[in-house]
């Protein structure tokens, strides 16, 4: 007996496919020809200029700050993302009265655009907001801090931003994980006299390791591609001078008006790709020389 | 009892963390003009509750245009994702065909892609097509995601093999095993990707920030954006607007957050 006709699969994926095609495989070509363009936002003809827009990119110092504003948020990213989200589901796994609403509180900051979370913040930290006025209160500070408006103040001020965000999305990719951990072997320890930072250590953290694996590799990338957070903190306009720019800040504003640039800014989305593969292949190098 | 007592202070903790900001900014949105909101030591209860900034946002930008412009953008995503990820992942996952491995593969090749790297010929693409600065435009690239074709595949995947046998036995064809046999066992995943990608259309930015150039073709992230720009000064006003984008998608959550968590622990988002 016949389940299908030959063709009955290829109607029900074809949709998906043609969108695959359309809006993933077609534009990762095109991107490529485009950096190879001198592409305009409005139409018209696009042409090939060569090598131009990459050996411009080199002369960029807007590229430099922004490779170098990349590297110094992944590196404060990375340790604060795999480990905290960790300890929260730690604490949020086991069943206690009201553990429901506190998971879901947790949550909350991942389901808020990241423009609404960037203004709430913005204003947290304005000279005059929250936390300049706490401090000042609490005599941490004497003068309110410039998280909005310092070179590198606003690259902190960003990163928080996106620890705080990132905390129960990776919260929730940790409890899937550690509902597999083997409740057998905690006992087993605790029979030992392990005690809970012990059994932290010997039971949970090699239990879940392929996941801390993997959450490192998307907080690298999340990282890397980091537009919303520092565009709303500085208003758009990239902090003082633009050092505050991320890639993903400079590809948006040449993709704009009539002096944009489609072509460099398809370079630019060249040189995020690129980037964003190294974390994986040193991460996956990592990952697979400790299995040995 | 006292492990308890400390687990629940540190819940407590992480909870004002997480969730004090949204409280200090609708504290914020509620405060009318005469209070002084930036006394040193801050005030969370503000001393004459107004809704009056609210009715000032919708004086000094389109809020409610906006919000319907996010609205017909997120129903075509999560339309779109709901249909036609069901449709695929259920043919790779239930249906034996050539070439099976490699459509697969495709989806799965494209999950490593940041959606950043290709935004800008995807602009191109959609300009193309003549819907430059359009809502379709905006939805169109969205509405089959590959991760949720994924989601899918895996939660049809998971559904025994025998089912399907004792459905061909009865003579039913492939859309009644789809929509009477298959369907109502991956109900709960459907609801995670129908969560997802309402929540991706309604915060999304960078895009509509690129596709949109008329200000009446605004979703509710760009307009709010605009606000901010325009009334810089005026926390009240950003405050009360930030609430009026936030408060109907944390509504929405907390509606649906059982299915999202169950669909969790069934194993709906791995890797």
């Amino acid at each position: 007996m016949k389940a299908h006709r030959w063709f009955t699969p290829w109607v029900l994926v074809l949709p998906a496919l043609l969108w695959l095609g359309g809006f993933s495989l077609w534009p990762s070509i095109n991107t490529l020809r485009l950096s190879f363009t001198d592409a305009k936002p409005l139409g018209g003809g696009a042409d090939f200029v060569g090598l131009r827009n990459y050996t411009d990119l080199f002369n960029d110092s807007q590229v430099w700050d922004a490779l170098l504003n990349s590297i110094v948020y992944m590196a404060i990213c990375l340790p604060l993302l795999t480990a905290l989200p960790l300890l929260i589901a730690i604490l949020v796994e086991k069943p206690l009265r009201g553990i429901a609403f506190f998971r879901t509180a947790f949550y909350t900051p991942v389901i808020a655009s990241a423009v609404v979370v960037g203004l709430i913040w913005t204003w947290l930290l304005d000279d005059r907001g929250f936390i300049n006025n706490v401090s000042q209160k609490l005599h941490v500070i004497q003068e309110p801090l410039p998280f909005l408006t310092d070179r590198w103040l606003v690259i902190i001020s960003a990163v928080s931003l996106t620890v705080w965000k990132g905390l129960g999305y990776y919260m929730i990719v940790y409890l899937a994980a550690l509902g597999n951990v083997r409740q057998d072997l905690h006992e087993a320890a605790m029979m030992d006299g392990a005690g809970p930072i012990r059994r932290f250590w010997s039971v949970t953290v090699p239990a879940v390791r392929s996941t801390i694996f993997l959450v490192s590799i998307l907080v690298c990338v999340a990282a890397l591609r980091v537009f919303s957070e520092l565009y709303i903190l500085t208003g758009g306009k990239g902090g003082p001078g633009g050092q505050d720019s991320s890639l993903v800040m400079l590809i948006q504003q040449y993709a704009r008006g009539f002096y944009g640039d489609l072509g460099y800014a398809s370079a630019l989305s060249v040189l995020l790709f690129v980037v964003t593969l190294i974390p994986m292949v040193v991460l996956a190098r990592i990952n697979s020389r400790a299995d040995r | 009892m006292k492990i308890k007592i400390l687990r629940y202070a540190l819940l407590v903790f992480v909870l004002l963390i997480t969730v004090g900001p949204f409280l200090w900014e609708l504290s914020t949105s509620l405060k009318s003009g005469s209070e002084d909101i930036y006394t040193s030591t801050p005030n969370l209860l503000p001393q004459h509750p107004t809704l009056d900034n609210y009715s000032r946002v919708a004086d000094a930008i389109p809020v409610f245009r906006y919000i319907g412009n996010s609205l017909i953008v997120a129903v075509l995503v999560v339309g779109g994702n709901i249909v036609f990820s069901t449709l695929a992942g259920f043919a790779i996952a239930r249906l034996r065909f050539r070439g099976r491995g490699i459509v697969l593969g495709l989806f799965l090749a494209t999950l490593v892609l940041p959606g950043e790297v290709t935004i800008i010929s995807q602009f191109v693409t959609v300009r193309d097509l003549g819907l430059a600065d359009s809502l379709i435009g905006v939805a169109l690239p969205m509405m089959i995601a590959a991760l949720n074709v994924l989601l899918l595949y895996n939660a049809f995947r998971a559904l025994p093999e025998d089912i399907d046998q004792a459905a061909i036995v009865d003579g039913a064809n492939v859309w009644q095993r789809l929509t009477r046999v298959s369907l109502p066992a991956v109900r709960g995943t459907i609801a995670v990707v129908a969560i997802f990608s309402f929540i991706a259309a309604w915060d999304d930015f960078l895009w509509p920030l690129i596709v949109l150039t008329s200000p009446d073709k605004f979703t509710l992230t760009v307009g709010l954006q605009y606000l901010s720009g325009t009334f810089a000064k005026d926390q009240r006003l950003v405050a009360a607007g930030t609430m009026i984008a936030f408060l109907p998608i944390a509504l929405f959550f907390a509606l649906l957050q059982r299915y999202f968590f169950k669909g969790v622990e069934e194993g709906g988002v791995k890797g």
